[in-house]
């Protein structure tokens, strides 16, 4: 191919569309949700996550998830720059599908917890923390 | 190798056959976002802590993604079932490739 004006215009454009598209995926909340689900539907039921109302710091919020059948347990907090928070696979020795552990959140937003089922299904659960100081050390 | 890197790990020393326990682990570890600047305004690149595993006698307890928002020093807590007297071996993976690891034995009454 020539290397002319046109076609270094065209090449400059296409890598910059290639460059970006996977960025955009790993940050918005849906397409997580979508690369988790596989773009199940999404009910509600047998799950919990335990958030405090209100964090002075958004640095270390304490959070725990738990359900009675789920297989993994996907956190997002939705406000955050990154939304995925963690992931929670559980074996065949954990005596209970929960977990706690602690989170940064960046600002008042809601926390999404979605669990996947034994039987395949997804659930969810949410709850909205306002934070006070955010935890993104902006 | 992240500096000052220290696994800490809370198991009892017994349990009785097929018993619940609650475990608790900390590693410190600054948990470095990707999001935050320095001085001079460049982005100070990540360095997270992005996976840690228990397992016991080989058998898997939990297999957690840890992402950016895991606060410094990661902290988990979790439940698991001891069937027989043997070891927990819990492993940290961090971005920059190193593994951490520490193990507690348990016995059955």
């Amino acid at each position: 191919m020539e290397l002319t004006r046109r076609n270094a215009l065209l090449m400059g454009a296409s890598a910059f569309v290639v460059a970006g598209l996977p960025l955009q995926a790993a940050t918005t909340p849906e397409e997580a949700i979508a690369a988790f689900t596989g773009g199940a539907e999404i009910g509600e039921g047998d799950i919990t996550l335990t958030a405090p109302e209100i964090a002075e710091n958004g640095n270390t919020v304490p959070i725990e998830v738990a359900s009675e059948t789920a297989v993994e347990i996907m956190v997002l907090a939705l406000g955050n720059p990154t939304p995925p928070v963690a992931t929670f696979k559980f074996g065949k020795l954990a005596a209970s599908r929960a977990a706690s552990t602690r989170i940064r959140l960046a600002g008042t937003q809601d926390v999404v917890a979605i669990a996947k089922l034994e039987d395949g299904s997804f659930v969810q659960a949410a709850a909205t923390v306002k934070v006070t100081i955010g935890g993104c050390g902006g | 190798m992240a500096k000052g890197v220290k696994p800490r790990v809370k198991v009892p020393k017994t349990a009785a056959a097929g018993e619940t326990i609650t475990i608790k682990t900390l590693i410190s570890h600054k948990m470095e976002s990707g999001q935050r600047k320095d001085d001079d305004g460049n982005v100070i690149p990540r360095s997270i802590i992005n996976r840690f595993t228990c397992d016991f006698n080989g058998e898997n307890v939990i297999d957690v993604v840890l992402e950016p928002a895991i606060s410094t020093n990661p902290y988990l807590e979790f439940e698991a079932v001891v069937p027989e007297a043997g070891e927990f071996v819990f492993t940290w993976y961090d971005d920059d490739g190193s593994v951490y690891d520490t193990s507690k034995k348990i016995a059955v009454e």
